[in-house]
Formats: C-alpha cells, sequence, structure tokens
C-alpha cells in the first residue's frame, strides 16, 4: 500500500503523502571513523518516521546530516524533488526543516516566549535598522509572529511559563519549550533528536501526545530518533534501523519488531559463535 | 410562603437581565479571558449577540423546553454564555464538575437525563462518549476546543461555533420562537441545577429558581455594594454555588465584568494582571499565599527582611483599625502610610490583591493569624457563611464588624433560628425550590414553613448578633452539666497553632475536657534545630519538656479564648498528652482525608484516656503501628500528663 506514489490513507484516517525527502547511498567519515555507511531511506509527507538503533549506531548524524550541519562525503539529499546542494544549517532552516537537540540547546537566560520568538527569525523580513526604530513594518511584524508564537505556547500549554527565564524550569519543560521554539517556524519537517530522554513516564506521555497532536494539527512530518521502543513503536509510522553505522531494517513497526537483524542488534548476538 | 422581596417590575430571569444590560450597559466589557497571550474582551452587546446565536442553534438542534443541558469545563466564557443561552430556551443549565471521573459523570447526567453536553475539550468529551451507553436520554456533544477532536466521528458531535453559525443562519426561523420562550420565563422558573458534591451518598441536584438567583444576587450586591465597574475572576469550579451566583447572578444584576483565567496553571499570573476588586477564594489558597510570602521572605537581604517585619509589626497592631475606620494615632497613621509606599502596596500588587474592595473566604475555618495578616495590609477581607440549598448567602460580615472567628449577620432577607440541639435553620427569598427527582430528602431538609436545616451547630452571639458556627450538628454533644460539647471547634484553635498537627478533644458526657496533642515535626523540628535542641525521633522530641511546655502554653492560651465564650466555656481542655506517634490514616486513626475517627481512637487509647480521667501523672502504653509496607509493629511510651491552667467565664463572674 505504501509503494503508491501519490501517498496512502492509514488505518486511523491520517494522510501520508508522497515521498518529500530522500536520503541517497549516505557515507559519513569522521576521519577514518565511518559513521554512516551507504544509507538509503525516504520520509513521507506528513508521516512520523523513527530512526531507531544502539547507541553509537550514527542516529544523531543522521540527522545532522538532514538538518545540514554534517556534509556527507558520499551520498544525495533529494528534498521536495530536487538535489540539495551542500548548504549551511540555516539556508536549511529557510527551507522548512526545524530540529530540537539531544542536550538542549536553548538560551538559558531568556524566557520562554522571548526563545520561541527566535523561532520566528527565518520569518522576519525587516532589517535591524527598522527593527531597533520598531515602527510600521517592524511592529506589525512583529506583532503578527507574536501571534504564531503564542498559538504554539497556547497548542503545548506552556503558558503558565511564558514569561519565566528558561534556567528555571525543569528538564521535561525544557523539552518542551524546545520544541515550541522548532514549531514556530512553521517548519514543513520537524526533526526530533531523542524527545524523550531523561523523562518520567507521565511527561513521556504528554510528549507523546504533543507529538501526535503537532503530527495531526499542522500536518507536519516528522523524524524522531528515540530510544524507548515502546513509544517509538506507538507513534510512528515507519522505522529505519541502523546498527555500527549500516542499515539493519527499515518499514513498519510490526515489520521491524520481527526483523531478525534488529531483534540480534537490540539483544544481542555473540558475533564469533 | 410569604416572600416580601419579589418584585412586581424588574427584570424576572437571567436572559431579561442579559438583555436590559446589553442595553444599559452596552459597551462596558462583560467577560474577558486571556487567550494567546492577550486579554480578549466581550462587551454586553456583543455578550448577547454570542448568547442569543447560541440560544438560535440550541433551537436548531430542537432543544425543548424543560429540557436539560450539562455543561462540562474550566471557567470560560462561552461556558458561562452557553447557560445563558440555555435559560433563553426555556431549557435548565447543569453545571457539572470538570474533575469529576466518567462514572460520577454518569449518574449526574443520568440522574438529570441531558439530552445535549456542553463540554470544554476533548477530556471532557472522551468522558461523555465513555459513558453514553448508560445514559438514555443524551444525544449530543457541543465542545469547545477542537483539539484533538478532528478525527472523532462527528455523529454525536458539533463544534460550538457551528452551532452559533447554525444558529446565525436560521435566525428568521427560529427567533420568533426563542421570543416566545423568554417571554414565559418568569421569577418561577428554574435558572439552575446545581449538584451537591456528595460527600455523604449520592450528590443531589439542586434546582434553583429565577427568583433565588435574582434576589439573592440583588440583596448581596447591595449589602456589600457592588458596582458595575467591579471586577471578578472566575477560577472556581462552575458547578459550585458560589461561582454561579458570583460570575453569573450578581455579574448580571451589577452589570460587572467577569474575568476568566488562561489556564488553571496561569491563576495567579492573571490575578494579577486583572486585579480584581470583587474576590473569592477558599482559606487554603490565603494560606498558601501567605506562606509563600514568608518563605520569600526568609531569603530575602537583611535590610529588606528587617524592613518586612518592622512595617508588618506596625500593620498588624494599626492596619485592621485602619480598614475599619476607626481611630488611630497620628504617628501610627505616619508609619502606616509610610509602609503602604515601601511594603505593603507592592506586596498587595504582587498577591494581585491592590485592588479588592470586598473580598470573601468561606467553606472553613480560617486561621485568625491568616485572616489578620490580609486584613492588617488593608484587604477588605471578610467572611461569610452560605450554601447551595440557600443560594450561597445565609450570613455574611458587614463592612467595619469583621472578626475571625464569627461568619457575619444574617444577610438581608434571611431568618435566623437555633434549634435546641444547637443546629442552624434558616429561610430566606435564596431558598431552593427543591432536590431533584428526590421529594424525601427535600422534605428532610426544608419543612413546610420553608425552614431549612443546614447541619451545621452554631449560635448568635449576643450583643453583636454575629453567627458562629461550631461543628457539624451530629458531632456537637453535651457534656455531663449539660454544657454544650464541641470537640472540633476546640480542636480548630488548637490546630491554629503552627505547632501542632492534630488535636483531638474528649469529653462528651463527662464533667470536663481532655485532650489529645500531635505535634507538627516539621514546625517542631524546624525550632528544635533553631534552638539546638538535639532529638533522635518523634517520641523524644514530643516529649521533650520544652515542648511540652510550649504545648502547655498553647492549650492554656486556647482555654483563655474559649472561657469567653458564653456557650463553650466547659470546653475548656483541663488536662492533655502529647502522643506519641503520630495519628495516621494507615492505623486507621484518621480517614484519608485526614479527619479525626473519634470512635476508633477512643478504643484504641483507652488506657491514655483513663489516665487523662484518674488524675494519674503519667502513663505507660504500647500502641501497634501499621507501617508503608503493610507491617505490624508496636511502640512503647511512657507519657506524662500535663495540667491545663483553665479560666472561670469571664461573663458569668460578672454577672453573679
Amino acid at each position: 500500500m505504501k509503494d503508491q506514489a501519490d501517498g496512502y490513507v492509514t488505518a486511523d484516517g491520517r494522510q501520508i503523502g508522497p515521498v518529500v525527502m530522500e536520503m541517497k547511498n549516505i557515507t559519513l567519515r569522521f576521519g577514518g571513523v565511518e559513521a554512516i555507511k551507504d544509507i538509503s531511506f525516504d520520509v513521507r509527507e506528513g508521516e512520523i518516521r523513527a530512526i531507531i538503533g544502539p547507541n553509537g549506531a550514527g542516529k544523531s548524524s543522521m540527522l545532522n546530516v538532514i538538518s545540514g550541519f554534517y556534509v556527507p562525503q558520499e551520498g544525495e539529499v533529494w528534498y521536495k524533488g530536487a538535489r540539495r546542494a551542500p548548504m549551511k544549517p540555516f539556508q536549511v532552516a529557510q527551507q522548512g526543516i526545524a530540529r530540537t537537540f539531544q542536550n538542549i540547546a536553548l538560551f538559558e537566560g531568556m524566557t520562554v516566549l522571548d526563545n520561541v520568538m527566535t523561532g520566528r527569525l527565518t520569518h522576519m523580513k525587516t532589517g535591524l535598522f527598522a527593527q531597533s526604530i520598531w515602527k510600521g513594518k517592524a511592529e506589525a511584524e512583529e506583532t503578527a509572529n507574536r501571534a504564531v508564537a503564542e498559538r504554539i505556547i497556547d497548542f503545548l500549554e506552556i503558558q503558565a511559563i511564558r514569561k519565566t527565564p528558561v534556567s528555571r524550569l525543569s528538564y521535561g519543560l525544557k523539552k518542551r519549550v524546545e520544541l515550541a521554539r522548532a514549531l514556530a517556524a512553521e517548519p514543513s519537517i520537524l526533526l526530533l533528536d531523542e524527545p524523550m530522554a531523561g523523562m518520567n513516564v507521565e511527561e513521556k506521555e504528554d510528549m507523546s501526545r504533543f507529538i501526535l497532536d503537532v503530527n495531526d494539527e499542522f500536518g507536519t512530518t516528522i523524524v524522531l530518533i528515540e530510544h524507548d521502543m515502546g513509544v517509538v513503536m506507538d507513534l510512528s509510522d515507519r522505522v529505519v534501523v541502523m546498527d555500527y553505522g549500516k542499515k539493519i531494517g527499515d518499514g513498519t513497526p510490526h515489520d521491524v519488531r520481527n526483523n531478525q537483524a534488529v531483534i540480534d542488534a537490540y539483544l544481542g548476538v555473540a558475533h564469533d559463535a | 410562603m410569604a416572600y416580601t422581596l419579589v418584585s412586581a417590575d424588574g427584570p424576572q430571569s437571567v436572559p431579561a437581565l442579559l438583555h436590559r444590560n446589553a442595553k444599559q450597559f452596552a459597551d462596558a466589557p462583560a467577560y474577558r479571558e486571556k487567550e494567546f497571550g492577550i486579554w480578549q474582551s466581550w462587551t454586553w452587546a456583543q455578550t448577547r449577540d454570542e448568547v442569543e446565536a447560541l440560544a438560535l442553534g440550541f433551537l436548531e438542534l430542537g432543544a425543548a423546553e424543560g429540557d436539560f443541558i450539562a455543561i462540562i469545563g474550566r471557567n470560560r466564557p462561552y461556558l458561562y454564555w452557553a447557560m445563558m443561552a440555555a435559560e433563553m430556551v426555556g431549557v435548565v443549565p447543569v453545571p457539572l464538575y470538570q474533575d469529576a471521573n466518567a462514572e460520577e459523570m454518569a449518574y449526574v447526567l443520568d440522574h438529570c437525563g441531558a439530552r445535549f453536553v456542553v463540554a470544554g475539550d476533548q477530556e471532557q468529551v472522551d468522558k461523555v462518549l465513555e459513558v453514553q451507553d448508560q445514559l438514555t436520554q443524551f444525544e449530543r456533544i457541543i465542545y469547545l476546543d477542537p483539539r484533538g477532536l478532528r478525527k472523532y466521528d462527528h455523529a454525536k458531535l458539533d463544534q460550538y461555533t457551528a452551532v452559533q453559525d447554525m444558529g446565525r443562519k436560521a435566525r428568521d426561523k427560529h427567533i420568533a420562537e426563542l421570543e416566545a420562550r423568554q417571554a414565559k420565563l418568569t421569577y418561577d422558573s428554574t435558572g439552575v441545577m446545581l449538584y451537591t458534591s456528595g460527600t455523604t451518598g449520592k450528590p443531589k441536584g439542586v434546582v434553583l429558581s429565577n427568583r433565588n438567583i435574582i434576589e439573592t444576587a440583588k440583596s448581596s450586591s447591595a449589602f456589600d455594594k457592588l458596582r458595575q465597574t467591579d471586577d471578578i475572576l472566575a477560577y472556581l469550579p462552575m458547578a459550585w454555588v458560589g461561582d454561579f451566583i458570583f460570575s453569573v447572578g450578581q455579574a448580571m444584576w451589577t452589570g460587572f465584568c467577569t474575568n476568566c483565567p488562561e489556564s488553571a496553571d496561569t491563576m495567579h499570573v492573571d490575578l494579577r494582571e486583572i486585579g480584581p476588586t470583587y474576590y473569592f477564594a477558599p482559606p487554603r489558597v490565603f494560606e498558601t499565599q501567605l506562606t509563600s510570602v514568608m518563605i520569600r521572605m526568609e531569603d530575602a537581604s537583611r535590610m529588606k527582611k528587617w524592613l518586612f517585619d518592622k512595617f508588618m509589626a506596625v500593620a498588624r497592631r494599626v492596619g485592621p483599625d485602619i480598614l475599619d475606620g476607626k481611630p488611630v494615632g497620628f504617628m501610627d497613621k505616619l508609619k502606616y502610610g509610610l509602609g503602604e509606599v515601601m511594603i505593603y502596596g507592592p506586596l498587595k500588587n504582587t498577591l494581585g490583591l491592590s485592588r479588592v474592595r470586598v473580598g470573601y473566604t468561606a467553606g472553613e475555618a480560617i486561621g485568625p493569624e491568616i485572616f489578620d495578616f490580609y486584613r492588617s495590609l488593608g484587604i477588605n477581607l471578610k467572611q461569610l457563611y452560605g450554601q447551595t440549598e440557600a443560594t450561597v448567602f445565609i450570613t455574611a460580615q458587614p463592612d467595619g464588624e469583621v472578626r475571625s472567628d464569627t461568619v457575619g449577620v444574617t444577610c438581608p432577607g434571611v431568618e435566623l433560628k437555633i434549634a435546641e440541639n444547637g443546629e442552624v435553620f434558616y429561610r430566606s427569598p435564596g431558598v431552593f425550590v427543591e432536590y431533584y427527582k428526590n421529594p424525601e430528602s427535600t422534605a428532610d431538609t426544608k419543612d413546610a414553613d420553608g425552614w431549612v436545616a443546614t447541619g451545621d451547630a452554631g449560635f448568635i452571639e449576643e450583643g453583636s448578633g454575629h453567627l458562629r458556627i461550631i461543628d457539624r450538628a451530629k458531632d456537637v454533644g453535651k457534656m455531663a452539666d449539660g454544657n454544650l460539647f464541641a470537640p472540633k471547634y476546640v480542636e480548630n484553635k488548637l490546630k491554629f497553632f503552627p505547632n501542632i498537627l492534630e488535636a483531638v478533644v474528649f469529653g462528651n458526657g463527662r464533667t470536663e475536657c481532655t485532650a489529645f496533642i500531635n505535634i507538627d515535626l516539621t514546625a517542631v523540628g524546624n525550632w528544635a534545630e533553631r534552638n539546638n535542641i538535639g532529638y533522635a525521633s518523634y517520641q523524644e522530641l514530643a516529649r521533650h519538656p520544652q515542648v511540652m511546655g510550649q504545648i502547655q502554653s498553647h492549650v492554656e492560651e486556647v482555654n483563655a479564648s474559649i472561657a469567653e465564650d458564653e456557650m463553650l466555656s466547659g470546653c475548656q481542655v483541663h488536662r492533655f498528652v502529647v502522643l506519641h506517634k503520630e495519628l495516621d490514616a494507615d492505623d486507621g486513626e484518621l480517614t484519608r482525608t485526614r479527619k479525626v475517627r473519634r470512635k476508633v481512637i477512643g478504643e484504641k487509647f483507652e488506657d491514655i484516656i483513663n489516665a487523662l480521667y484518674d488524675g494519674s501523672p503519667s502513663v505507660s502504653t504500647v500502641t501497634e503501628v501499621t507501617y508503608e509496607d503493610g507491617r505490624k509493629g508496636s511502640i512503647s511510651a511512657t507519657l506524662e500528663v500535663r495540667d491545663a491552667k483553665v479560666f472561670a467565664d469571664t461573663r458569668k463572674m460578672a454577672a453573679e
């Protein structure tokens, strides 16, 4: 069913579109270390795509390739039907790809609202001079951007901490603020690097609900890396499994769960047996 | 029943009031709600239009006169409008507690037979859908926040705005019917039905008529001189009668503005931004706020702490008198004025209480220290006594006669009487019509002459005419000499001391009262630490002579204050012990909501009670305890029994 080029409708009624991003034979080396070895997979519009794998499998490197932070030595990244030339992360952001980080990367001294507003940066057109005078266009622009930021704050239920400096928040809330900032960019693809790491069960449930709601309400395509297998299997439409830089599985959660190579990678097999 | 307050003219229903306000205060704000970081507001004229659109939508959906419509969600203007729209079409609105679970909700929805439910969000919709099979008359849900509901089967769902649009489109078709239905509303038609929380047995639906709502709103607004320009923050459950009367009854009558917070978590921020002039909060809200102020002051710089302490002492001395308009010395006035600029003003601003002209607390006893703290800052905090069956108001404290130990004088139009056993009865225009589908309970509570039993015991103070509530009527007993025995009254007084966590007073049928005391480990432990007093266990701390001494002085202070009460002077504590263990729900000594189980304690600690009455100086005892993991053990201890000074009734002495 999912081979249909124009997309398909999932069992729970979600519309999955055509392929929006494709990774073709990506290889990434750090000196002599091959972090990613010849990996290919695609991402469809509107789906939740998970990348899983044991520690050091190359998941975060893969996400960094998508976000433009790393430029692979070999292979091609195709985005919206065109081959993407090597570009700077801010250019990638302008193309509509936003991300969160494994180790939270917020501006600690700034308020939640200001942090979310930084996510609007790619949508601001007026120059430094106009913004410092703050008249006419600049004012109207900021008002419009603030409105978007406020909708996201409302959506993620963080109204109560709007004016709180990020440094005073709990870990779980910081993660949510990071998601808010990424969403503020109104991305077409959202990259989440371990959105639930270090959270308790309740926070994980909240975060899962937000991820599903984001996908549902805004139709955002989501690529996420996650350790918690239960969460991945519940959330995602399709899963890529990596181990030692190689792709060892790709398919629906059900397929992946029954894939022998994946079971071996997770449960471990005696290599010299 | 002959009520003198029924007016021949004037609006006879809540919708009639809405139309009056839309004309009279057309451009004044009626509702505000913070959304997306901005306070959105609606004028009375806009409110009328919104309500009317929804009412027309209800007609389009087929709402019939006499139907019930349930309303579930946090305080939002849209839900208040739903109540008004329901009344417009002759339907009875039934607000429900939003934190009720699905089963509790099923009972109420089925009991009233609601055909429509207006739900705030997905959570409430889910609960109703979960129990819909148990409901025979349920037809549709109208939901407010569409989030997460996009994929739901909409066979039984409508979005709130869609119903309004439906109504606007069908205006020509239904407007005549809508006007006809409103014209039929009288003082005797049902205005709202509120379910009592049901701590004992199933919840009961209290039917309140337009007369109840409007007469109560009218007289209580006059009592506190509420103005059209007042602001109120609506944050307490919509299903609670207080919220209904403040945010709908009084708001409609006086035309003041109801402000809804952005979410439950932002209440304190929103409180600061709105700065209500009329404010209600249960004692625990005031208590938490005070604690947080005190903790923050402990962390403040030395200079600031010194200023705070200095000026708070001034405030405590003269603040309440200044508030009551009593004469105060010139120097004190000057100092208080300086304090207002430097401490009280900024503090009130932080608390969001700068503009409060009338503040109320009720529901349970408030500690005198907490009460006095707010009053000394110049916040006009008062107490009232009421219940759902009375449409809130039974008694309230008039300005200038505010004390922490009474609940005030009767509200205009209310009559009180005290029964033989001390139970308080009242009669007023606010007395409810009936319990829905429950004539037996109605007859039990309200007699043929309209007198309603409160279930509380109390007495009217001679001289001031203030009502004082002692305890639940069923808990009040008699002492051997026939005096009233009100254990909870004494226990509450004891518990106001931070050092005392729990107290149990004995004396029913005996000649004198005695008490068990539990120390508060946090407070006493903190004190011990600051004074270099070492202790190894709760037990050791509890029987430390200095701790015993402190407790004794607290008991004697309480005795002195009880002695001033003619009715209760017999309840002074003659002897007491400080218990060697904390009373615990795991051991069955307390209920899960931390209420004392007198019978269990009486049996379990019989030996100690005997020692309290036979005059022995100490008692050795072994007590079984249950640990958290369910294992059992025992503690043995020797407790010192102390005598406390008792005071003669000062009034009786004077009379003799």
